[in-house]
This record gives structure tokens, C-alpha cells and sequence, in this order.
């Protein structure tokens, strides 16, 4: 498995999502933001935690805009992988590529711990791993989390099963608790947990590991 | 020429940074504030002939998020 690591000014997870691929298996490549165009052969973009262009006027806002997310909407279009954590789900909220948007967090705080994660489905390349009802201890580490979409939009995802992990104990008024959600082609992954942070026994915790795992499983035979 | 865009998050929209300053505004005795509601105002200087639609297309693509803010434009 091929994987890129997209890296915008202010990213700070690119390091951590890169190391998770590799000890999963895949062949990683770091990508700057300001390249207009993907490596060749690329099965999977990671979308990186971080404060790209500081969150200025909206988290993900102009990193969404930037000349090489044209090119992870195309790759995306062709039914290509693509992950966002953190910043990175807000930057797919903010292309498109996924509904809805993220919040500024209900209680207003940074929150910086390690959170029940439920798995709600494990139709998925990314939670294949898993089986749906299983609780992981995940990282959150984010200001901007909080998942908004219409009525509609929630019921849509709900409808399809598409909600990939929701919150056991919802830390930022997440709307269903959603913490992370799928494409409609299953494809694209946006969350706001670390799966990257819990991928290691030294971060204290490897309940991610299977997210990766699972992922250069899939894409190394398909 | 000048352009003005407020943005605001749409009603319905959870505003917790509006509800922090309504609290705040009541615990310092200013009684009577039923709502608060934080938006971002954001001044553009355009090369003259720029248009109201120029104007909206950029709200549209970039300076507000549709999903959960609306906009409006004063054009001077």
C-alpha cells in the first residue's frame, strides 16, 4: 500500500500518521501543500491533526483550498482512500468530500484526553478490524470537534451506516455523538480521535493499530 | 471600493461563544440580554468594477461555511 501524508503549515500529527502507516506497512511519502499534484500510484492521502494556516478563519478553511487539495478531491472522485484526523476531518468537512462541519466544542474548552470510542460499524476498509460495538480508548485533542450536520444529513448517515465511531461519553456536544464518519463509497473516513496516538505501547495505549492495519490489509491484496 | 461581509452562524446553530458572553454580561448586572449571538465581520478592499457577485462567490468558496454560517454583503 502506497500511502501520501499531506503536510500544510501548522500540521502536527504528519510525523505520527506517517510512523502509524509505516509500522502497518505501507510505503509513505510526505506531500507539501503548496504540490498541485499527488506521486503516482498513491492508494490512501492521510489528512494530518494540526492547525493548518493557524485555523484562521474557519479550522481547515483555507488548507481546503490549498492547490493540493484539488488534487485529493480528484483522487478522492475516482474512489480513492482518503483519512482526515482532527484537522484533517475538518479540512474533508470543509472540500466536501464529507457532510456537515465541526464546531467550536460546547463547553468552549481545548480538550486534550483519551476517550471511549464506539465502533458503530465495521463495513468499512478502515474498521474492518473491529467488530461494530466494540469500545477503543482513543486521544482527542481538539477545540473545533463539535459535529454538526441538519436533521436530514444526520439521518442520512445514520440511515446508510455510515457513523463510523461515535463518543460512549460525548466530550464536546457532537450531534448523535458522532466522532467520525464515512463517505457514502465507504472510502473516505473523516474523525476527530487520534487512532495515530494509541498505535504504539509507548503512547500508552495500541486500540488504533487495528484501524491501520486493517487499511494496508485491504489495499495491499485488493 | 469597498466590500463589507457579516457572517454569521444560521439560527439553530448552537453559538456557545454567544452564550459564554450572555452569561458573562449577566453576572456583571447587565440584566434583560435574552440572546447573544457572536458573528465575524470582514472588510474587503476591491479593485474598482468588483460587483456584489464577485462579492458573494468569494462568501460562497471561502469566507463563510454554508453549512453553517450565512453572510451578508454592503457593497460602498
Amino acid at each position: 500500500m502506497r500511502a501520501a501524508v499531506i503536510v500544510f503549515p501548522g500540521s502536527n500529527c504528519d510525523r505520527d500518521l506517517a510512523v502509524a502507516f509505516e509500522r502497518a506497512g505501507a510505503d509513505v511519502t510526505m506531500v507539501w501543500h503548496k504540490d498541485s499534484a499527488l506521486p503516482d500510484g498513491i492508494d490512501i492521502v492521510g489528512i494530518p491533526g494540526g492547525f493548518s494556516y493557524g485555523d484562521y478563519l474557519r479550522c481547515g478553511a483555507i488548507a481546503a483550498n490549498s492547490p493540493i487539495c484539488k488534487s485529493v478531491a480528484t483522487h478522492a472522485g475516482r474512489g480513492g482512500y482518503v483519512i482526515g484526523i482532527c484537522n484533517g476531518f475538518q479540512v474533508l468537512t470543509e472540500t466536501g468530500l464529507l457532510p456537515g462541519a465541526l464546531l467550536r466544542n460546547a463547553g468552549l474548552k481545548y480538550i486534550c484526553k483519551t476517550v471511549g470510542l464506539k465502533v458503530e460499524t465495521s463495513a468499512s476498509d478502515y474498521t474492518a478490524g473491529y467488530n461494530a460495538g466494540d469500545v477503543i480508548d482513543i486521544p482527542i485533542a481538539h477545540h473545533d470537534g463539535n459535529y454538526f450536520a441538519d436533521a436530514d444529513t444526520i439521518a442520512r448517515l445514520q440511515g446508510e451506516d455510515r457513523i463510523a465511531f461515535t463518543y460512549t461519553d460525548n466530550p464536546n456536544g457532537a450531534q448523535a455523538d458522532i466522532a467520525g464518519i464515512l463517505s457514502q463509497n465507504r472510502r473516505v473516513l473523516g474523525l476527530m480521535p487520534h487512532p495515530e496516538r494509541a498505535a504504539d505501547t509507548g503512547h500508552g495505549g495500541t486500540d488504533g493499530t487495528a484501524l491501520f492495519r486493517a487499511l494496508t490489509g485491504a489495499l495491499s491484496t485488493a | 471600493m469597498k466590500a463589507r461581509v457579516h457572517v454569521m452562524l444560521k439560527n439553530g446553530v448552537l453559538d456557545p461563544q454567544g452564550e459564554a458572553v450572555r452569561h458573562a454580561l449577566g453576572a456583571m448586572g447587565f440584566d434583560g440580554v435574552k440572546g447573544v449571538r457572536q458573528g465575524k465581520v470582514i472588510e474587503l478592499d476591491l479593485a474598482e468594477g468588483s460587483t456584489q457577485a464577485d462579492v458573494e462567490q468569494m462568501c460562497e468558496k471561502l469566507l463563510a461555511n454554508t453549512v453553517i454560517e450565512s453572510y451578508s454583503v454592503e457593497m460602498s
